[in-house]
């Protein structure tokens, strides 16, 4: 039996998506059914590659290959190796729960779903496409629905304009719906087309004769080339993972899109840009990333503690969720700027665990926003004894955020700082653990001032139904995940072993 | 056939651990209340007769026993992993924190029998955790799963002290701990990273192999030291961290008992103590924590002697008996202060379900709304009685002989500062301890002054099922129902045990014997200042020959600094409200004004531009014309000129 | 008789078109603007055919002329119609276009 089973996996939800458009006018039920289905295709699928992933062997596997334009060197071309496995498993893991958590979204239904699942296939795509035109081309895919979930199904908010830019936030609309979803978009394609450069300056570079990234993996560039195809890179997915100080689209994003599509963002798509950063900028030039990790480091710890110092700043709820993945992604980029195994490990590592992480935070702020109309922080209090399960799950989060240990969020700073101290900038351990220590501050005060103390007597939030049905599915997959992977480590360390020990033996063995 | 003790031990680390998972994850039964709680006290059984025949099994041989198993996997070798280490100072603490889990869950069950079910289900899942962690944390093989444990001991403690979250100060409290905690645990953090980038390991074995054979690099490793005393002192409540722990006692009375008193709290000191070795190459380290130690007891001590509510005084009794053991293990002897640990968290956790009792019964925390409880509660008032003497160490009782050798090893060590400032500490510990005493035991009665109050541990919301009816709390005043009285019997017991056989016969336990000859009139004046103290508090409380305000006038300066917790908790607050919380809040807002403005900025130009460019395009087709007409004209000049 | 003084009456036929076409407010003045230039070029054609001895341009010429009319009656047809709707001929009013 030899099935496309990667294409199936990217396919799947796009399938799912035709379908809603085409069938999904009646029935939202049947949207929502269809929509899981298509989600449990592709998640039985990455379970499947997960586990069966040749440990051993390493490499890319679960190739297919099939020219689409031959005179270009374009082929339709999938591979997975350790590190992409554990980004489809994330990305089926989040899109799985995103579908039950936004199994109340009333108005167009139907094309809510449809993009949410075309969103995904772009992400799949890029998660295991190994020909890089194609791989641009799911990138797009992946950054674009995001336009429309944001404008049509968000939420405003306010922001007061202020300080000596205050003119100009008046004339752009800061705190809409539509200013977060443009900004997004614009901020995100202004990157893409760094992305773009970089690839057409490697394959101008490889003889214009294949976009197939081994064979760029297999020649030997030029190290100034390298070096400003890697800023190029950097730039251009730095923007997706939210490098300081192009991060500000995402607090804006995250905190107007809609539960799901937070989560899918914050959980998959900020992991798009490391994942391109780790891939193709390290994996491809190796002599640039060594000459560029200071810089890659420098700016990670940055967004650590100034993400972190944000994230305390707030008092809407989903701008420090959102902040707190400014802060996380440091964390990643900072384990890929060590150059070390285990920091590595550590990032790639992170990308999953805040994955879920920040998926989960969504999710629940998707349903304490549903049931209390509210997200300004310091108006809620004693929501705990209304919603014991949510309070739960939050707090679950939030520990994985703090990197309790026995939950993901430990195992991935705690290797990511073992890494730091043990790459060529060992001071960068500080600014590491100074974040980890903000976010336990933040973390806890925002669960203390929402779900402890006596309750609130405001008489909008009085007699709050706890999470329900569908919702508890999400909740539900999400803490298991969580708390599994900081229990086992090793079920996802020893993948991503395979994948970085020759992404590093390339970078340093030289 | 002799059973191994490394099996037996992690028979008992699982249970439970088997407890809580079954306790967290089927909800019906944990919401049942008290089957879960039976469970999970069965549970807590069985782990203490595990620990104890891991203890029997052991025995007197040292070799450790060790059982491993990968947790992360590395290049060629684990990076870490995860197992039981079996050694006779593991199991006895493995002893102590089950039986003392056990005790406390025992008397639990009657201490807490107005919680409804589902509160009472959640408490009891968080013990079951927390006695996990503490027992992983005991058994651990390596600084890794040490401080895994660590963090969830803290996070237990957390949730313990927040059990009933919807009082404002317990909320507060439970943050607190855990924010002074973290930060300690930062400290241990990075020195355990920076450990492992010396020594390419965490396992207490190696490397306890490698400082016998002299191959750790010396080099920085007093910073790692510091950093893991840093962690230690966070945990064990050293000054400057000592804030959290007072505050910590909003939570139940048994958890304090158990928490804050016997188990977590001396994690620091058994941390220490595991890694006494490790200290032992950085001398400079070892005297900040011999000073820091005395300096904690002697000011937890002045602390404790102004406190009017009878759980903080025994937490800032806690503090100062910390100060101790830390003082101890800085003067180089760890085992002094491990067997102070032993029979601290005995007596300490005897003194603090004591306490429960009384609180139970009288319905405050408050010394002077109590008064000749002896008459009412005799059993607990002797109970009580020998907690206070063994805490005093007077001799025949429990803490007697550890606290001689801690004093003692503070002499051997060279230290005479911390031992003259433990010396007055031990004075201090038996004039406030006493204080309680009489003031809650003897004396007249003021509890007819509290009827109709609501017990203070009790949240408005969920104890209301009780505290709502009123009525005389003094029909209440009488011991505690047998759930509680268990306990209580079984520790005094086994303080009054450990008392009269390390008097008479030497300590109990042949690792605990003493490493330092003491000078002979220690022990004489050690006593003597104790019954000094025993009697001031006599005569200012019980005979009222000396008039207590008179007494504290005469400390004016210190007892206002004293009620004001010198200043600390202040300085923590300062710090937190007005210098990080400001510092964050200038950060959001310039990355909302600043950071954020400049793209703001670089759209509305965008659009300023458009807007302005815009007006060239009239609409008007002759203009266009126009402008073709003169683009032709130009591109003809420029071609000829060119 | 050169070809130069050809040249130069469709030159300026051509500029008074031109001129028509940019400063005339009217739209039947703009078409006839246009129809100027148009016949400044049928000038140049005829020119050109005559002193090359090439018949091309004759036949060029007959073209323009058949297409100018379509034009014209295409165009007149479009202000009758924009009259119509906007109950004006003015040129300046017509700025639908406008950014």
């Amino acid at each position: 039996m030899n099935l496309p089973l990667l294409s199936i996996m990217t396919w799947a939800p796009f399938v799912a998506a035709l379908i809603i458009m085409f069938l999904g006018r009646r029935s939202p039920l049947l949207v929502r059914w269809t929509a899981v289905l298509g989600a449990f295709v592709s998640l039985v699928a990455s379970l499947y590659v997960y586990w069966a992933y040749d440990r051993v062997a390493a490499g890319f596997q679960f190739g297919e290959k099939f020219a689409l334009v031959p005179s270009l060197g374009i082929s339709y071309e999938l591979g997975l190796d350790g590190m992409s496995a554990l980004m489809v498993l994330l990305t089926s893991i989040i899109i799985f729960a995103g579908a039950f958590a936004s199994w109340t979204v009333k108005e167009r239904g139907q094309e809510f779903y449809a993009l949410l699942l075309l969103l995904v296939t772009g992400v799949y795509g890029v998660f295991v496409s190994l020909d890089l035109f194609v791989f641009f081309l799911f990138y797009e895919i992946a950054v674009l629905p995001m336009y429309l979930l944001i404008g049509i199904w968000g939420s405003s908010g306010y922001v007061k304009p202020q300080g000596i830019f205050g003119w100009a936030m008046g004339r752009t609309g800061v705190g809409t719906k539509e200013y977060a979803a443009m900004k997004l978009t614009l901020y995100l394609l202004f990157g893409s087309a760094f992305i773009l450069v970089g690839i057409l300056a490697l394959y101008v570079a490889n003889g214009s004769r294949s976009f197939s990234f081994l064979d760029f993996q297999a020649m030997n560039i030029d190290p100034t080339l390298q070096s400003w195809v890697f800023l190029a890179f950097y730039i251009g997915f730095g923007i997706l993972a939210a490098i300081w100080p192009f991060h500000t689209w995402s607090p804006d994003g995250h905190a107007s899109a809609p539960t799901a599509v937070s989560m899918l963002h914050a959980g998959v798509l900020m992991k798009l840009g490391a994942y391109g950063v780790v891939r193709l900028g390290m994996g491809l030039l190796p002599d640039a990333s060594v000459e560029w990790a200071w810089l890659v480091g420098a700016i990670a710890c940055i967004n650590i503690v100034y993400g972190a110092l944000s994230a305390l700043a707030q008092t809407d709820l989903k701008y420090v969720i959102a902040y707190s993945s400014v802060s996380h992604m440091g964390v990643v980029m900072l384990g890929a700027a060590t150059l070390t195994q285990t920091g590595l490990n550590g990032s790639v590592f992170q990308m999953f665990a805040h994955g879920i992480m920040t998926g989960l935070f969504f999710a629940l702020v998707g349903l304490v926003y549903e049931k209390s109309h509210s997200r300004e922080i310091f108006k809620m209090g004693g929501f705990g004894t209304m919603m014991p399960g949510i309070a739960t799950a939050f707090t679950i989060a939030g520990l994985s955020s703090l990197g309790l240990p026995a939950t993901a969020g430990f195992v991935a700073e705690f290797l990511t700082f073992l890494g730091a101290w043990s790459s060529a900038h060992p001071w960068w351990l500080f600014p590491g653990v100074i974040g980890a220590l903000l976010t336990s501050i933040y973390v806890l005060r925002v669960t203390k001032a929402i779900f402890w103390g006596p309750p609130s007597t405001d008489p909008h939030f009085q007699n709050l139904p706890d999470a329900v049905g569908t919702e508890w599915a999400a909740l539900g997959i999400l803490v298991f995940v969580l708390v599994l992977f900081g229990v086992v480590p090793s079920l996802a360390i020893a993948p991503i072993d395979t994948a970085t020990m020759p992404l590093l033996m390339r970078l340093t063995g030289r | 056939m002799r059973t191994d003790p490394g099996t037996l031990a992690l028979v008992s680390l699982l249970l439970p651990l088997a407890s809580f998972f079954v306790l967290a994850i089927v909800a019906p039964f944990r919401r049942l209340g008290r089957p879960a709680a039976y469970f999970s006290v069965l549970c807590a059984t069985g782990a203490f007769a595990a620990a104890v025949m891991a203890w029997l099994a052991q025995g007197e041989s040292t070799i450790p026993t060790l059982h491993l198993w990968e947790w992360l996997p590395g290049q060629g070798k684990s990076l870490a992993t995860v197992g039981v280490l079996v050694d006779p100072d593991s199991t006895v603490m493995l002893m102590l924190v089950t039986l003392v889990a056990l005790l406390v869950q025992v008397y639990s069950l009657g201490y807490l029998h107005e919680e409804p079910p589902k509160g009472l289900g959640r408490y009891y899942t968080y013990q079951s955790l927390f006695a996990f962690s503490m027992m992983g944390l005991v058994l651990s093989p390596n600084l890794l799963q040490l401080f895994m444990c660590w963090e969830l001991v803290g996070l237990c403690s957390y949730l313990l002290i927040g059990f009933w979250y919807p009082k404002p100060e317990a909320a507060r409290a439970a943050v607190k701990a855990f924010w002074t905690t973290k930060l300690g645990d930062v400290g241990f953090l990075i020195g355990i990273v920076l450990l492992w980038r010396s020594a390419g390991t965490f396992d207490l074995t190696e490397l306890h192999a490698m400082v016998q054979s002299s191959t750790l690099p010396l080099a920085g490793l007093s910073i790692i030291t510091f950093c893991i005393y840093l962690g230690a002192a966070g945990k064990s409540a050293q000054f400057p961290f000592h804030v959290w722990l007072p505050d910590a006692m909003e939570g139940p009375t048994p958890v304090s008992a158990l928490i804050h008193a016997a188990t977590m709290v001396t994690a620091g000191v058994y941390l220490l103590h595991r890694t006494s070795w490790l200290f032992a190459l950085t001398p400079d380290v070892l005297l900040i924590v011999a000073w820091v130690g005395a300096f904690t007891a002697l000011l937890a001590a002045v602390l404790a002697c102004v406190q009017d509510d009878i759980k903080r005084v025994l937490a800032y009794s806690t503090v100062s008996q910390l100060g101790y053991m830390m003082a101890a293990i800085g003067a180089g002897f760890s085992a002094a202060g491990f067997f102070h640990l032993l029979t601290h968290g005995l007596f300490k956790a005897l003194l603090f379900l004591g306490a429960g009792a009384v609180i139970h019964a009288v319905g405050t925390n408050d010394i002077s709304k109590m008064g000749g409880l002896a008459r009412k509660m005799p059993i607990t008032a002797i109970v009580f009685l020998i907690g206070t003497l063994s805490l005093a160490g007077i001799p025949f009782f429990g803490g007697y002989l550890s606290k001689e050798e801690i004093l003692g090893a503070m002499w051997a060590g060279g230290l005479p500062g911390p031992f003259a400032v433990l010396m007055l500490v031990a004075f201090l510990t038996a004039f406030y301890m006493f204080r309680v005493v009489f003031l809650a035991f003897y004396g007249p009665s003021h509890v007819a002054a509290s009827h109709g109050e609501l017990v203070m541990t009790t949240p408005p919301d969920e104890g209301k099922i009780v505290h709502d009816q009123p009525g005389p709390h003094s029909s209440h005043l009488h011991d505690p129902p047998a759930s509680m009285l268990l306990p209580l019997l079984t520790l005094a017991a086994l303080a009054m045990f450990v008392g009269i056989y390390s008097t008479l016969i030497g300590p109990l336990l042949p690792a605990e014997a003493a490493e330092h000859a003491a000078p002979g009139w220690l022990t004489p004046s050690a006593v003597g200042v104790a019954v000094v103290g025993i009697l001031l508090a006599w005569l200012t409380y019980q005979r009222r020959t000396i008039n207590p305000e008179s007494l504290a006038s005469a400390f004016g300066p210190i007892r206002t600094a004293a009620l004001a917790k010198f200043w600390v908790d202040d300085a923590f607050i300062f710090v937190y409200e007005r210098v990080l919380l400001t510092f964050a809040r200038v950060v959001g807002w310039t990355d909302r004004y600043i950071v954020d403005g400049v793209l703001n900025m670089v759209s509305a130009w965008t659009l300023t531009a458009g807007d302005d460019l815009r007006t060239i395009q009239t609409g008007k087709a002759q203009d266009y014309v126009y402008g073709v007409a003169v683009g032709v004209l130009a591109l003809i000049l420029w071609m000829k000129l060119s | 008789m050169g070809l130069q003084p050809f040249l130069v009456l469709s030159s300026a036929l051509f500029c008074i078109g031109l001129f028509g076409v940019i400063t005339r407010r009217n739209t039947i003045g703009i078409l006839l603007g246009i129809e100027l230039m148009l016949n400044s070029v049928n000038i140049n054609l005829v020119a050109f055919s005559r002193f090359n001895g090439s018949v091309a341009g004759m036949v060029f010429t007959v073209f323009t002329i058949s297409i100018t009319v379509a034009e014209m009656a295409l165009g007149l047809a479009i202000v009758i119609l924009l009259f119509r709707v906007r109950r004006t001929a003015m040129a300046d009013h017509l700025d639908l276009l406008k950014g």
